[in-house]
């Protein structure tokens, strides 16, 4: 038998039908539905006459326009926002699909929430009609976004209609130093192949550096496998994966769940399977990153100084970044630790879990926030807030002087009342820094939670490592 | 789905690397039910100033640009999130066609379900036709983009030939909906669940 990746096992096990030129009918095991990418896929299975072919292999959630104050239960001023929301309400009810709603302590961000409800798990397909999807790659299960039209197919027949990417491995070996987390290690990947290195693929990470990492810390990675331009980022089920699903409510029960242990032990990539590209680097090496543009790949380690233009090969890129550099309003050759922040963001399907809470608390503990910084901390569902103020982070948080919010995607886009003003600065642990994308105008340093607590103290962009 | 043969339009260059989906279409206008609509939004922050006025300078709202249905972009056009908004917003537009360099993955498979043509040349077959754009539109020309054929004709005359996959291009030919193609499977996808339900028996335990 031929060796073969993890990526081709997952592929090769959901594959319904395929045709001559590759496109396949794929199977999907598990699609998570939020208010924003849905409606028109709703309204197009209507218009059909169609039914959901297997509500219970779906399950919808909002979190991309809630507010995340105290009193967002009463109302929900923007009255868009507000029909999105009641429209998952009722095509849920509609069509049977279950639904969380904003005030079940489950609700949260639908990628945070997957894994927390143990409805990810490793060897299924999952899809949503949202890019960060990849996050759930960390626990060894191929999911990728989609778009409405897809979301409108996987509704109705329970597969997709897609096409094999190639197998890209990125490969780091040794432990990360200390002060150096799994944020600044998908930064630095970003930083090495690009916003587009990743275009055509689907990553999986090996390695020491990801084997050492927490489940949370994987999720942070894989998360970020679609700022580097990947499909799916995915790392090997292992016993720190079975650990962290085992008793979650929708992990298997009893002797299912042995059988399911034995098989997801089998889903690994052989030795000697083929990956198309390889991209190496080595984790004692790592610093703290922080992106100083307004892509992804404009990133750097915070000792650096913005960069020159001109000092880039590509005259495309050069153009790029002198528009970036305009836009965050920055001066060339200045040190990246001397930009001063507005506001500082902690949440978002990249870093809102428990772990990142903690560390940004460690940070907050016995602190106050600088003068002037406004700090919001958002975690990323009801079980990490509550889990959180059981372990009296929130109480850190505010005597800090942040500010403690309910869970959403908050500040990590525009599209909710937590956006920046025109010009303002943040430090975001969230996931994408384009022009606009945290509120028009808006400028978006992306840094770990440590970094951002960090940026919180002094007001500028700092090394937590000197705190 | 409207079928895509061949399309005789004024084509806009656009030589940006890495437009993203936040530039395509920013996410305060995603909070809509409806796929139409959203022509007003597209490069909204690119197009207009804060007070809603529109930038001069912007290819779109040059007069001989107004009317493009043709986008000749950069390097990884689509890239960030995987909102259909992107291709919706360019659709309402009336763009139906943008050449690059590469596109992101989801925003390219996006875009051929709502009847836009991608298609990938080399940066500097973009480079030539984007040139052409530049100064030929300005003169009254229009580019062909023939897809039964493969062909892009500049307004000079120019030809550049293009692929794109089998599948894709037959559904835009003929207008198809992938769901209806996919249905015809039922029972392909019915013996597949059976075949789960006995070698993976926890999927369907009801939690
Ligand atoms: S937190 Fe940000 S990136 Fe994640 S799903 Fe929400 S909006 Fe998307």
């Amino acid at each position: 038998m031929t060796a073969t990746t993890l990526y081709d096992k997952l592929w090769n096990s959901h594959v319904v039908t395929s045709d001559a030129d590759g496109t396949t009918v794929l199977y999907i095991d598990l699609h998570l539905i939020h208010e924003v990418t849905s409606p028109q896929a709703f309204e197009g299975l209507r218009a059909a006459g169609r039914k959901v072919h297997s509500p219970e292999k779906t399950v919808a959630v909002p979190d991309h326009n809630v507010p995340t104050t105290a009193d967002r239960l009463l109302t929900i001023k923007d009255p868009e926002g507000r029909l999105q929301l009641e429209m998952l309400d009722s095509n849920c009810r509609d069509f049977g699909v279950p639904y969380i709603p904003m005030n079940d302590i489950r609700q949260g961000i639908v990628h945070i929430i997957g894994p927390e409800l143990g409805l990810t798990q490793p060897g299924k397909t999952i899809v949503c009609g949202d890019s960060h999807t990849s996050t759930h790659g960390a626990l060894g299960a191929l999911a990728f976004g989609i778009g409405t039209s897809e979301v409108e197919h996987v509704l109705a027949t329970q597969t997709l209609l897609t096409k094999k990417s190639k197998n890209m491995r990125v490969l780091v070996e040794g432990k990360l130093p200390a002060g150096v987390t799994a944020k600044d290690l998908v930064l630095a990947i970003i930083g090495k192949i690009g916003t587009s290195g990743g275009t055509g693929y689907v990553i999986e990470y090996v390695g020491e550096a990801f084997r050492d990492l927490s489940m949370e810390g994987r999720m942070t990675v894989c998360n970020m496998s679609i700022e580097g331009g990947a499909r799916a980022g995915l790392i090997a089920p292992d016993d720190k994966t079975f650990e962290y699903l085992k008793g979650r409510s929708h992990a298997p029960k009893g002797a299912a769940w042995e059988q399911a242990v034995a098989y997801w032990r089998t889903l690994k990539s052989d030795e000697g399977a083929h990956f198309d590209k390889e991209v190496v680097l080595n984790a004692a090496d790592l610093v703290p990153h922080v992106t100083w543009g307004t892509s992804p790949e404009d990133v750097l380690p915070i000792s650096a100084k913005v960069p020159d233009p001109k000092s880039f090969a590509d005259a495309n890129k050069s153009k790029a970044a002198q528009r970036s550099i305009e836009y965050m309003g920055l001066t060339v050759g200045m040190p990246l630790e001397q930009i001063k922040v507005d506001k500082v963001f902690i949440g978002s399907c990249t870093n809102g879990r428990i772990e990142d809470m903690r560390a940004a608390a460690a940070v907050l503990k016995g602190r106050k926030v600088a003068k002037g910084v406004g700090v919001l901390i958002v975690p990323g569902s009801g079980q990490v807030k509550h889990q959180a103020e059981e372990e009296g982070l929130d109480a850190i948080f505010t005597a800090a002087g942040a500010e403690w919010r309910e869970p959403g995607c908050s500040m990590c886009l525009g599209m909710n009342p937590d956006v920046l003003k025109p010009g303002e600065r943040c430090a975001s642990t969230s996931n994408r820094n384009f022009e606009g994308r945290q509120g028009v105008g808006g400028r978006t340093h992306l840094v770990s939670p440590a970094m951002a607590a960090a940026a919180a103290i002094t007001g500028h962009l700092t090394d937590v490592r000197k705190i | 789905m409207e079928k895509f043969k061949v399309l005789k339009a004024v084509a806009a260059p656009l030589p940006l690397v890495n437009v993203d989906t936040d530039m395509i279409i920013p996410a305060r206008f995603l909070k809509t039910i409806k796929r139409t609509g959203l022509g007003k939004s597209l490069f909204y922050a690119m197009r207009f100033d804060e007070t809603g006025a529109e930038k001069p300078d912007f290819v779109l709202n040059k007069d001989a640009y107004r009317n493009s249905k043709i986008l000749i972009a950069g390097d990884n056009f689509g890239c960030g999130s995987s909102r259909e908004h992107a291709p919706w917003s360019l659709a309402d537009f009336g763009i139906r066609c943008v050449i690059a360099p590469s596109f992101a993955d989801i925003f390219y498979g996006n875009s051929f379900k709502n009847g836009i043509l991608c298609i990938t040349l080399p940066q500097a077959q973009v480079d030539m036709l984007s040139a052409k754009a530049s100064t030929g539109n300005t003169a009254g020309g229009a580019f062909t983009v023939d897809l039964e054929n493969g062909t892009i004709t500049a307004p000079d005359g120019a030809v550049v030939t293009f692929s794109v996959d089998g599948t894709k291009r037959n559904n835009l030919l003929n207008g198809l909906d992938d769901i209806g193609i996919t249905m015809q499977s039922a029972d392909k996808i019915g013996a597949f669940e059976d075949k789960q339900r006995r070698e993976q028996p926890w999927l369907y335990q009801s939690a």
